[in-house]
């Protein structure tokens, strides 16, 4: 009895190792982990990519997705789930992954043009139709009686360029750290609901009708004003603001194990081509190469200046520690 | 046991004892053992600082707070409805009945979501209350609210079978004895229903300390005045944190571990009292 078990077993390990080899031939699949509003953006993206995968390869690709907070979604990676790209709304997190399980080289954030952002976006001001409080400028922000709505750096990702946008704004024009930390510790004052998640402060901005300004990416800002209606919200763009850069990357231990190397970085450079960098622009992305896009899918961009975080903060491992670790500078705000 | 093991009515006692302890085992405490472990990873300091750092303190102040008076809340209000649902007959009551186990089926988010679309300030309910000065949601009020909500199947399902075992010919007696109405209660009525009082209030407690869905919506989130404990063990895992995440999560299972104990035992006090074995 104890016999037949085992070369059962055995059986069915090596048909298990078998079986996929020759299988992969024909068919492949991959999994990318991706955060929440890049749904329809990478909705649209995918069938396309997969016809002309199978036109150059013959391959029957099929192409799964994964949304959810950006830290969620790569702790789920940490934790075993087999992605084989990542394409989340901060490096840091992307870092993580690295760090935790080795699966991403250190350096991964060279290897694609742009530092691996294929698509970008900032940070901009969504008010209430007609501007009552006449929000031009962050200096508007930390105004006595101005309600501003932002998720909580501290469990979302993209709270946290909002933050680190008010930052960099303050300490360049006030010219030192410690106006920075005042300005956006006045900032924070105004705040009267700090979201777990960015869309749980969308809703709180449109559905609760609460603050006067609601600190959003742009691409998010574009959708609500599309979605909800001109006639209800207004964007603002600040005289400056962060570049935020969500960055993608193939998770090498992962791919490298299921054989899906080649697929999944032809995928990630898809992105890049004329078809991706449309399709980003069409979702609200900023693409990383305007020319390759129809300038009618631009003429909504408005102009903006912006810093990046490595010029401004030595890069996402630096400003995580500064500000949002804990005892950084976001803790403070609410400890004194 | 002893006495089990000499002689029991029931075969298969060897067999049940097995299977609840693998049973228990394989679904509560490997995973809590899990929970302990990672902690262990921490030297006693770290742990310190993590479980002692004022935001987290003032979560537990919130947390632990607002779930005992929401259970005793519940407690009380839970009581009422069972009784109504128990001693009176009234048109649309099968329904009511059915509807008392809503907050049991409902998702938290969605509850949460739907709480706060009512008392938020241009909300249903909040537009009225904002003026007088009530702020519910995003505020500590709001998480009582929430937990008041999720906890109130607890009650009203623990009582109310206490409720219908007991037969008013008990009351009949106290009454031709020469109880007044409130003594009927009082001496007749509530010790009977003490013990499983207790359990659920213990049963609502326990649910409303580990509740995040529902109240994280609907709590406001501002470091130091409306942060549950949940949120911060969430917090820790954002960073990436997992030590830390679990070394709050410890603090939690401690404190709650240690007051279903208090409460338990006061429920097996109470039973014995009042000559109810348990």
């Amino acid at each position: 009895m104890k016999n037949f078990i085992k070369k059962t077993a055995l059986i069915v390990t090596l048909a298990a190792s078998i079986i996929p080899a020759s299988y992969a031939q024909k068919r492949v699949e991959i999994l990318n982990v991706s955060y929440d509003p890049t749904r329809e953006f990478y909705q649209e993206l995918n069938p396309i990519f997969i016809k002309q995968w199978r036109e150059q390869t013959g391959q029957e690709l099929t192409i799964r997705q994964s949304h959810g907070g950006a830290g969620k979604q790569a702790r789920s990676v940490i934790d075993g789930l087999e992605a084989d790209v990542v394409t989340l709304a901060l490096a840091y997190d992307i870092d993580a992954i690295g760090e935790k399980t080795g699966k991403i080289a250190p350096d991964w954030q060279s290897q694609l043009a742009n530092n691996s952002s294929p698509y970008t976006s900032t940070i901009v001001f969504l008010v209430r139709k007609g501007n009552p409080k006449g929000i031009k400028d962050w200096d508007d922000l930390v105004k006595p009686g101005v309600s501003v709505i932002t998720p909580n750096p501290k469990t979302s990702g993209g709270a946290r360029w909002n933050y680190l946008a008010a930052w960099g704004y303050a300490e360049n024009k006030y010219g030192s750290a410690e106006e920075a930390e005042k300005f956006v510790t006045q900032l924070y004052k105004n705040v009267p609901v700090l979201d777990s998640g960015a869309r749980g402060s969308t809703n709180t901005f449109v559905q609760r009708g609460i603050g006067d300004v609601f600190l959003s990416w742009e691409n998010e800002a574009f959708l609500a004003v599309n979605e909800l209606g001109p006639d209800k919200f207004e964007i603002i763009v600040p005289s400056v603001s962060i570049l935020a850069e969500p960055p993608v990357t193939v998770v090498t231990g992962n791919a490298e194990r299921r054989g899906t190397v080649d697929v999944s970085k032809a995928y990630l450079d898809f992105l890049y081509t004329a078809e991706g960098q449309s399709l980003a622009a069409k979702h609200y992305y900023r693409p990383t190469y305007p020319n390759l896009v129809d300038p009618k899918l631009l003429k909504n961009f408005p102009t903006v200046t912006t810093f990046t975080i490595d010029e401004a903060f030595g890069g996402w491992q630096q400003a995580q520690k500064a500000h949002f670790s804990d005892g950084g500078f976001f803790d403070k705000i609410y400890q004194r | 046991m002893a006495k089990s093991r000499s002689y029991s009515v029931l075969p298969g006692f060897g067999l049940s004892l097995g299977y609840t302890l693998v049973y228990l085992g394989l679904i509560v405490l490997i995973p809590m053992a899990a929970v302990f472990i990672k902690t262990a990873e921490l030297s006693w300091d770290q742990f310190w600082n993590v479980v002692s750092s004022p935001r987290v303190v003032a979560s537990y102040k919130l947390s632990f707070g607002a779930s005992l008076l929401a259970a005793a809340i519940n407690a009380v209000f839970g009581m009422l409805l069972a009784w109504a649902l128990v001693r009176y007959s009234f048109p649309g009551k099968k329904i009511i009945d059915a509807l008392i186990d809503l907050p049991f089926a409902l998702p938290t988010a969605v509850a949460g979501i739907a709480l706060t679309a009512l008392y938020a300030p241009n909300g249903w309910l909040g537009q009225y209350l904002e003026p007088l000065g009530i702020k519910v949601a995003f505020a500590p009020l709001g998480v009582l609210v929430a937990l008041v909500f999720i906890g109130l199947p607890f009650v009203v399902r623990t009582v109310q079978p206490i409720l219908e075992d007991l037969e008013t010919e008990l009351e009949e007696a106290a009454a031709s004895l020469g109880a007044n109405r409130w003594q009927t209660f009082w001496y007749v009525v509530f010790p009977i229903l003490l013990p499983a009082l207790l359990t659920g209030f213990a049963l609502a407690f326990a649910r409303a300390v580990g509740e995040y869905g529902s109240v994280i919506f609907i709590a406001g989130n501002i470091p130091m005045v409306s942060e549950i404990t949940p949120l911060m063990i969430i917090t820790r895992l954002e960073q990436y944190d997992y030590n830390g995440a679990t070394a709050i999560a410890v603090v939690m299972l401690v404190f709650s571990f240690v007051l279903l104990l208090a409460i338990n035992g006061l429920q097996a006090w109470t039973a014995r009292r009042t000559g109810r074995t348990l």
